[in-house]
């Protein structure tokens, strides 16, 4: 099989490659394991929310101090600024719905109520914005659900001077499918249907009479945001949602959007299946790879784009002294003494999260030192930045994915 | 800070709720003598927490030390009886491997059943039958019955029985002071670590118990007592590799026991000094692990590629007799002193060195000081009477409600399994929710979470975790962690609760650190990422 390009991955840099391909080439592939770190989304993309410990005001004002081996410093902070705003019409156009702006942050709720910079934000959830000059809120969890959290979230909102009203909902088929088995956000995610969504709406209303805002768990539209508007449409205040700890049911219906619209557009999606070796030719090129599910039938394309994560993702892979990347055998760069991957800390900066690939400045893997010309590493594969500590994870993952997939393009 | 006095004295007042401290606590409450159990942190928070959790046989002490090989055999066969709900009887091997000297074996067999350890040589193709984890090349093979035993489960199930008994016991509380009266020990005062006052407690006996920690506390009597504390190193595994215990049959050295426990299997253990300061924070090294990594895969070479959950260290309470820099020559015996004898200090007692297998006969030894001391005659029952969740199983509520085990769910067979016959005080009522499950690596449930906040003295997370398993499964607390911080949260109030929260990620980081690599480092970063990221927990304190 021969395609015009290959990603590898299909979590959010993976899919964002393929979408972006598929606009302009007619055979694009993206092999998917299934899991990602979408599926710990937390409703939000952050672009840049600190640096050095500081909170950052614009994301994109603030590329300009980063350093040199950070991946938006590789971009160049013109072309970076100029990717950024095509992302908004980029997710909308996959029917995602995005608010935000990256000239100013803007701040996620946590499911403990705390505040974390965020750049865009699903339409459903809460921002602080969203809270502004509302004075009473219900917070709404599903009786037996124990991944959200009313009384951390309650006691925050309460102590940025607002009145709290906690209330648990009983809503038939959740309380079924308790008893049959465990709560889980995506469970509850994928059984509820047109007929829950009203008597949940209404059940909101009841509890909810002298409230200003509601917020509820996020756990309400699996494959798209129907039910969440349908929801918004009974409810009579104005509603959001509020991230749980994984799974993330915004996240997985983010993955399922994406892919939706990329097979719509002609893309093929393999999902459940490992990509397991490459062929390198004389030159340096990658000229096949193979998989687990198609064993010997090897897969050709022109391009490939490596999108297959950081440690989560599996795109790394740490021995006790040394880190490899195991498709490929690709250049890491790590310290042989495992005391410098680490801190004590677990909150303090750990200097394995930075690690990464080693790539040239258009990010082409090395692999025994030779850059491969027609592979490109995009997302957490990358090294020299710190995804948690600087809110960048989706960020550096978008925008190194629309990069590499318009210099393919081209 | 306020200081006040209780209104309550004691007959006695035991100091340390290790093993050794809450036995103790039971057989004095069970003998009669008004009871209290201090402890500065939690139930097994020292060494009786970081060790093998192996049932001796006593056959690895019986070549260098007879009494120790006697003593643990008698004691592996009373807590087999009173303690069934915190032992599996594994059953143990001694291997030979190719590099070891096979001549041992013969000395090793006849010193094990001089003590009345029933060892048995058996063809090595036999042990690989009985135990196909262990290295194939073995040349010698003897079994013993070696076993495993719940160190958390066992000192909580002296408590609870104390506290039956008429004990009263208080955790987070340090002892800062020995109460003098001349020559005298009338009680001690103790600081709320919660709340930071401090209270002085009078009673006609104090006992030591605290283990390496007793050095200090001696010390507050202007006794002294040289304590050796001898570092000891140990790995976790992410699942049973083994189900029968393996030891090498050789001289004890380093990483020489793989003890299969619960849902893990722990290599272990390395031997070093280390300074007296440095035992309230013990971290294992790269040496350590590399170490036991290298010699426990000589004894099971799967170890190699099986996922190493945690390291820890825990330290020896030995009393120092000798210079022997391994610590190792030193005899595992238990001292119990009078220091009325050996200081002229009345009203104080010293119970130490010994082992975990020995917590109840050191247990019999003091409380039969303090009941001469004290006059009362009472003879000590505890090596006849079942621990609370071990006895006969006509009562148990969760059985016979089921007419057959199969209808149990996978929770409730958990906490039988960890609680014993106390699993009935436990709810799995589903109209309050209270069988959701909390810890799904080791299947804990809202209601065993809440029985261990109500009924077991679960103050924070880690204590939940010490009485329930809740966090010591392959996620590593990763996603059980907020979940029972919730539940907590209706106790502590959420800023405790939050602040607990991002201690116990810590705590489980300390045992991970060592070992990030591979899945171990995977699972730190996914908690990175649900903690820090999604939860947005950091650094500094919240606003």
């Amino acid at each position: 099989m021969k395609y015009d390009s290959i990603i590898i991955g299909g979590g959010l840099s993976g899919l964002v490659a393929g979408l972006r391909l598929i606009k302009k080439q007619k055979k694009v592939a993206v092999f998917s394991l299934g899991q990602s770190a979408l599926h710990f989304s937390s409703g939000s993309f952050g672009l840049l929310g600190s640096v050095d410990g500081h909170l950052v005001e614009s994301p994109v004002d603030a590329m300009g101090s980063l350093p040199a081996a950070h991946p938006y410093s590789r971009l160049g902070k013109d072309h970076a600024a100029s990717l950024v705003a095509e992302v908004k019409g980029f997710f909308a156009d996959a029917g995602i719905k995005l608010k935000g702006d990256a000239g100013r942050n803007s701040s996620r709720v946590t499911p403990l109520g705390m505040l974390k910079p965020a750049w865009l934000t699903l339409e459903d959830f809460v921002t602080a914005d969203d809270l502004r000059n509302k004075k009473k809120c219900t917070i709404i969890n599903f009786k037996g659900f124990l991944d959200f959290y009313p009384d951390f979230l309650g006691a925050k909102l309460e102590a940025a001077g607002m009145k709290v009203n906690k209330a648990e909902i009983v809503l038939e088929t959740i309380e079924h499918l308790r008893k049959q088995t465990e709560l889980r956000a995506s469970i509850i995610g994928r059984t509820l249907k047109d007929a829950d969504i009203a008597k949940l709406a209404s059940q909101i209303n009841a509890v909810a009479v002298d409230s200003d805002v509601v917020l509820v768990p996020a756990v309400i539209g699996y494959t798209s945001d129907k039910h969440f508007n349908d929801l918004r449409a009974k409810v009579n205040v104005p509603v959001f949602a509020v991230a749980t700890t994984p799974m993330s049911v915004c996240g997985m219906r983010m993955q399922t959007m994406l892919r939706r619209r990329f097979e719509q557009l002609g893309g093929t999606y393999f999902l459940g299946d490992q990509v397991s070796d490459g062929h390198f030719a004389h030159d340096g090129r990658l000229e096949s790879i193979a998989t687990v599910n198609l064993g010997d039938d090897r897969l050709y394309a022109d391009n490939f784009v490596l999108a297959t994560g950081g440690f989560f993702g599996h795109g790394l892979v740490a021995e006790p002294k040394k880190v490899i990347e195991p498709i490929f055998g690709l250049d890491v760069e790590v310290p042989s003494d495992h005391d410098l991957w680490v801190d004590k800390d677990f909150f303090a900066t750990q200097p394995y999260m930075s690690f990464g690939l080693s790539t040239d400045d258009k990010f082409h893997p090395l692999k025994d030192g030779k850059p491969v010309v027609n592979l490109y590493a995009v997302g957490a594969a990358l090294g020299g930045y710190d995804a948690l500590k600087e809110d960048s994870g989706a960020g550096v993952a978008i925008l190194t994915a629309l990069n590499a997939a318009d210099i393919i393009a081209k | 800070m306020n200081e006040r006095k209780s209104p309550k004295s004691y007959d006695v007042i035991i100091i340390g709720a290790g093993a050794t401290g809450a036995g103790t606590a039971r057989d004095c409450a069970m003998r009669g003598l008004s009871t209290l159990l201090v402890e500065r942190l939690d139930f097994t928070a020292g060494a009786t927490g970081r060790n093998h959790g192996l049932l001796h046989s006593g056959a690895r002490y019986a070549v260098t030390d007879q009494e120790s090989a006697t003593e643990c055999i008698k004691e592996n066969m009373i807590l087999r009886r009173v303690a069934r709900h915190c032992v599996e009887e594994t059953g143990g091997l001694f291997v030979t491997l190719p590099e070891d000297d096979l001549a041992y074996q013969k000395l090793f067999i006849e010193q094990c059943q001089k003590a009345g350890i029933d060892a048995k040589a058996i063809d090595p193709k036999e042990a690989l039958r009985l135990e196909p984890a262990v290295n194939k090349d073995i040349i010698g093979a003897v079994t013993v019955p070696d076993g495993a035993v719940d160190p958390f489960r066992l000192t909580v199930a002296n408590v609870v029985d104390a506290r039956r008994h008429g004990a009263d016991v208080l955790t987070y509380h340090e002892v800062v002071r020995l109460v003098m009266d001349g020559p005298r020990v009338v009680g001690v005062e103790v600081r709320d670590a919660k709340t930071g006052e401090k209270t002085v407690i009078e009673s006609k006996l104090v006992i030591n118990a605290a283990g390496i920690w007793g050095h200090g506390v001696a010390a507050k009597a202007g006794i002294t007592i040289n304590m050796f504390p001898a570092k000891g190193a140990l790995l976790i595994f992410g699942h049973r590799v083994n189900n029968v215990v393996i030891n090498r049959c050789r001289k004890p050295a380093d990483a020489d026991i793989l003890v299969p426990g619960d849902t893990i299997s722990l290599i272990g253990t390395t031997s070093s000094r280390v300074p007296y300061d440095s035992v309230d924070n013990m971290e294992v090294t790269q040496d350590e692990v590399d170490i036991l990594l290298s010699e426990g895969c000589k004894i099971a070479p799967s170890l190699a590629y099986t996922r190493i959950l945690r390291a820890y260290a825990g330290v020896r309470p030995l009393i120092a007799s000798d210079n022997d820099p391994s610590g190792r020559s030193i005899s595992r015996g238990i001292v119990c002193l009078d220091h009325a004898q050996r200081d002229g200090v009345e009203g104080f007692i010293t119970i130490s060195g010994g082992k975990l297998m020995t917590y109840r006969l050191m247990a019999q030894w003091a409380t039969d000081m303090a009941c001469r001391k004290l006059g009362v005659v009472a003879k000590c029952e505890t090596a006849d009477k079942p621990l609370p969740g071990s006895e006969p199983e006509q009562g148990d509520k969760v059985r016979s409600t089921k007419a057959h085990i199969i209808e149990l769910s996978t929770e409730q067979r958990a906490s039988l399994g960890r609680h014993g016959t106390m699993a009935d005080e436990i709810s799995f009522d589903d109209n309050t929710a209270d069988d959701a499950l909390v810890c799904e690596c080791e299947q804990v449930s809202v209601g065993e979470i809440k029985y261990a906040i109500e009924k077991l003295h679960a103050n924070n997370l880690v204590n939940v975790r010490r009485r329930t398993r809740m966090g010591m499964g392959t996620c590593q607390g990763g996603i059980c962690s907020c979940r029972t911080s919730a539940i907590l949260a209706k106790k502590l109030g959420d800023k405790a609760a939050l602040a607990d929260l991002k201690s116990f990620v810590n705590e489980r980081w300390k045992g991970m650190r060592p070992v990030a690599w591979g899945q171990t480092l995977v699972e730190a970063n996914f908690m990175a990422w649900i903690y820090e990221g999604v939860c947005g927990l950091d650094k500094n304190e919240q606003k």
